[in-house]
């Protein structure tokens, strides 16, 4: 009974289906040299070491690896650490860089032009070449190993002011006079009606700030040096160079774990980011 | 509320009034507005932009201080070094390579999760999915498959009985190596983008080609790319600004080896400054860094002025 309505849906002849035969079949080679790198990693991460380093892609799957990574490396305390930051600087970001995107869209006031250009120019400029200056100022400020090293430097972002005056502009003008007669203040109209307006263009940016917060490599590896303090990206460095190198069960145990989360926040956020990305200063 | 405020207009106060009132207050908001922003990029931006300038045209010491002025000698003596050239041909190759197979395996991504199919929204999901991935989760996955004991590219070659390549200790295909593991990591980010353009090209467009009777491969090169290639061309930009910046891939898988065929740009500068301890050099390689990402940035502004009101 059930064949019958399906073949009522797609009444194939056999060219047609052989057509979608090749197009699945693409799809599943595609989809396959993108997963196959997780897939092995996942796969080995239930295996026991002593398989894996035989060669062996099979063996008797169990969480051991996953014990193994909870209890004997600081795995969990990395993964802490790098959600204070990350949340942190998102935080920070969404507010700053909102407000000043504001000022660049309703606020009338000398040298606006000019900062605004200044603001552009910073884009051009790659954190990485500037990591030495920055090492000796945050050395200087005592804030070497501890939070506020990953936190404080990334609090505003020229590209995130930039990417939220594009959707700020969007609002309409006469939005904008109404709250004027009404008598709304500039925090007033910032507060009620500009960021509720702008909300995807928020979500997007704090999503985009969380993620490259969380992703960051080179700064806490010169910055950070104690479990305490160290992210996620640094903390997995320092278990694949440490001795537990050869324990390939429970590296790839550790990884799948801290890949996990931000599989999870892309797969639920995905929605809100293709909206973003195409509404944004991409198009 | 805010909706029946448009038909006071005529009977409120004049709006001269209001806009003079309001032109003296913006000032003041401006500074509490962008004040904390600005004062964040002073201090981590445009300082560390002058002072890194300042550096390469001095000699410092262990401690990163200044000891004497040099002008442009470290500029001199870095260009005519034959192993920073060989750091930046390296550079330019991997970053040709990562920007054009990006560009090329996310077209193919899109195109085909372009499709009506059933269960084609699970394929779009997985073709994101290294934009989830980050730098040190990719190195552990990728040292993995290269792994010359364990690895699958070994345990293929074993299998097939060719010769067991070392992919991280041989310098052509650590290349090859990091090339291909930073390429997978672009692809989601790359694949959503070109994704997204696809969608937007007008529907019409295929039907009006599949009346003429023009095949799909044709259609492809006709339509498609020519529609998206103002899309094809950012990314390319914002792929190869990236690739410009790469570090944790090859801290992680190489160390910059074998024998500097990964010494990159951005990887060379932390061992001369942050290894080595000459402060002078980091900086002056460092201005070489941002006047090249400037030009390719400079590049990818002029392409958005042309879609992005201002």
């Amino acid at each position: 009974m059930q064949l019958v309505t399906n073949d009522h849906v797609s009444k194939p002849s056999s060219a047609r289906r052989l057509k979608k035969i090749g197009q699945y079949a693409f799809l599943i080679v595609l989809m396959l040299i993108v997963v196959s790198p997780f897939l092995l990693g996942f796969w080995t991460s239930f295996l026991p070491t002593s398989q894996i380093s035989k060669g062996a892609l099979w063996g008797k799957l169990s969480l051991a690896n996953y014990w193994a990574a909870f209890t004997t490396t600081p795995i969990l305390r990395y993964l802490f650490n790098s959600i204070v930051i990350a949340s942190l600087t998102t935080v920070a970001q969404v507010v700053f860089c909102s407000m000043s995107a504001y000022a660049f869209v309703f606020l009338k006031f000398k040298g606006r032009k000019f900062l605004f250009y200044a603001f552009l120019a910073t884009m051009m400029l790659p954190f990485e070449a500037e990591v030495i200056p920055n090492f000796m100022t945050v050395k200087s400020m005592g804030l070497l190993n501890h939070f506020a090293v990953m936190v404080v430097p990334f609090m505003a972002t020229a590209f995130g002011t930039f990417m939220l005056r594009q959707s700020f502009l969007q609002i309409p003008k006469e939005l904008k006079e109404a709250a004027d007669i009404e008598g709304l203040n500039h925090w007033q109209f910032y507060y009620r009606i500009t960021l509720p307006y702008s909300r995807i263009s928020i979500v997007t940016l704090a999503a985009y700030s969380f993620l490259t917060s969380w992703n960051q490599y080179l700064w806490p590896m010169l910055t950070t040096f104690s479990d305490n303090f160290r992210p996620v990206q640094d903390g997995l460095r320092q278990l694949q160079s440490s001795e537990t190198f050869n324990n390939w069960g429970m590296i790839q145990a550790s990884a799948c774990i801290v890949v996990i989360p931000t599989l999870i926040v892309l797969f639920i956020g995905q929605h809100y980011f293709k909206a973003g990305l195409n509404e944004g200063s991409v198009k | 509320m805010l909706q029946r405020l448009p038909k006071q207009v005529d009977n409120s106060l004049p709006s001269l009034n209001l806009a003079a009132k309001y032109k003296l207050t913006d000032s003041g908001y401006a500074i509490v507005f962008l004040g904390p922003t600005l004062m964040l990029l002073v201090a981590f931006v445009f300082y560390p932009m002058l002072k890194t300038l300042y550096m390469s045209f001095f000699l410092t010491n262990d401690f990163g201080k200044t000891t004497a002025f040099v002008g442009l000698s470290n500029y001199v003596s870095l260009i005519t070094s034959s192993s920073y050239l060989s750091s930046l041909g390296a550079t330019l190759v991997f970053v040709l390579a990562v920007s054009i197979l990006t560009v090329v395996l996310g077209v193919a991504l899109a195109v085909t999760a372009n499709q009506e199919l059933k269960g084609i929204r699970l394929f779009r999901t997985l073709f994101s999915a290294t934009m989830g991935v980050s730098v040190s989760v990719a190195a552990i996955f990728w040292l993995f498959a290269f792994n010359p004991s364990v690895g699958v590219f070994a345990q293929l070659s074993q299998a097939l009985h060719l010769p067991v390549v070392n992919w991280l200790t041989d310098p052509k295909s650590a290349m090859v190596a990091i090339i291909i593991s930073t390429v997978w990591m672009n692809l989601g980010f790359t694949f959503l983008i070109i994704f997204g353009a696809l969608q937007s090209v007008p529907k019409s467009l295929y039907e009006a080609a599949d009346i003429v009777g023009i095949s799909k491969l044709t259609q492809l090169f006709k339509v498609t790319i020519p529609m998206i290639s103002g899309t094809l061309f950012f990314v390319m930009i914002v792929t190869l600004i990236e690739a410009f910046k790469s570090f944790g891939l090859i801290d992680m898988m190489t160390e910059g080896g074998p024998d500097n065929a990964t010494n990159l740009l951005v990887y060379r500068i932390y061992q001369d400054a942050f290894i080595n301890g000459n402060f002078a050099q980091g900086s002056t390689e460092s201005i070489l860094l941002t006047i090249i990402i400037a030009i390719f940035t400079l590049i990818q502004f002029k392409f958005l002025g042309k879609r992005v009101h201002y």
